[in-house]
């Protein structure tokens, strides 16, 4: 018991455990209650059961679909189970490459999972670190309704499931990460250090 | 009854177990993002690529043995619609998750260790679901 634990807490869990653990949700889920895995349908059900403001996208009855209510309320929980009693979440070593490029836009290249000198206020970036957060969070949740789904439904579930309309939002998730962290960063932070 | 607490205790332990792998498997880590779209780590390209193989094998040996869902249904899966959605908002959720280094999951598991600006970031993509929603109808499909 005590050594599955320690083995548990080895941080970061190796790539060839973390993706088959993620993609045996697809059959789990399908499993458990005929679901197909996806976390971003999450955001419209909460817009359909808080705000509807009678709009046609939300009139629908979200209570059908409550099970990724829970879902997500779950993801949350092993956040908290995760942090609280598993060792996560720490800062770790990024590849040498990385940390030099972090350490030349002033971040300190530690590796923790929202770096602290970026996203909060009393950081170096002060208020554009509010402002990626809430322009990054706002495009998040714009573009995963537009494609009808994020990287769980479209790039796992989805491509699992061999649907070409998947394959087309997953290269295009692709395409528009990659010139937002090689050009868009690089140009935001030249500008400000 | 306790069918539906069967149903939904399994999805919030399933969902629980996710998380749980967001979180240490490093998917919820902007550092890790910005890795990956700087092509300087396999470790994402290798999560995604076992993700979707394991999840195919998954879904093919659930449509060849005529698994059954715990309710006694033939598990179906509904097909995706195709349009230009999936370019246009695949370009712009692709700007968000390489500035914030969070897609949705990531987002939900580091709302209890990052606080506010995982909070934040939360209540921005429900705003952006909603805004699309508002004004879906003007928008190139």
């Amino acid at each position: 018991m005590n050594s599955l634990l320690e083995l548990l807490r080895t941080d970061p869990w190796p790539w060839y455990v973390t993706g088959p653990l993620i993609g045996s949700m697809v059959p789990l889920l399908l499993w458990i209650g005929n679901h197909l895995f996806g976390v971003s349908s999450s955001l419209r059900h909460i817009c359909a059961a808080a705000v509807p403001c009678g709009l046609p996208y939300f009139a629908y009855d979200w209570r059908k679909d409550i099970w990724n209510l829970w879902f997500v309320g779950g993801i949350a929980a092993g956040g908290v189970v995760a942090v609280t009693w598993l060792e996560g979440g720490g800062p770790e070593a990024l590849a040498p490459a990385m940390v030099e490029r972090l350490q030349s836009f002033g971040l300190t290249g530690s590796g923790d999972l929202l770096p602290r000198e970026l996203f909060l206020a009393d950081g170096p970036f002060g208020r554009i670190g509010w402002g990626i957060v809430i322009i990054g969070g706002f495009l998040v949740g714009f573009g995963a309704r537009y494609a009808g789904g994020c990287t769980g439904g479209h790039t796992i579930a989805g491509i699992a499931t061999l649907q070409r309309a998947s394959l087309v939002a997953s290269i295009a998730f692709f395409i528009g990460g990659l010139v937002t962290a090689r050009w868009f960063l690089p140009a935001l932070w030249e500008a400000l250090v | 009854m306790s069918g539906s607490v069967l149903r939904y205790g399994g999805v919030f332990l399933g969902g629980l177990a996710f998380g749980v792998v967001l979180i240490k498997g490093r998917i919820a880590s902007w550092s890790r993002i910005q890795e990956m779209f700087w092509f300087e780590s396999f470790h994402m390209y290798g999560v995604i690529l076992s993700a979707i193989v394991v999840a195919m094998i998954g879904v093919q040996w659930i449509r060849r043995s005529e698994l059954r869902s715990l309710q006694g249904e033939s598990i179906k899966i509904t097909p995706k619609s195709a349009d230009r959605g999936q370019m246009i908002g695949g370009l712009l959720f692709g700007a968000g998750w390489a500035l914030t280094g969070a897609c949705p999951g990531p987002i939900y598991a580091l709302l209890a260790s990052e606080g506010l600006p995982a909070v934040v970031m939360l209540l921005s993509a429900v705003m952006g679901a909603w805004v699309y929603g508002a004004i879906r109808a003007r928008l190139p499909h």
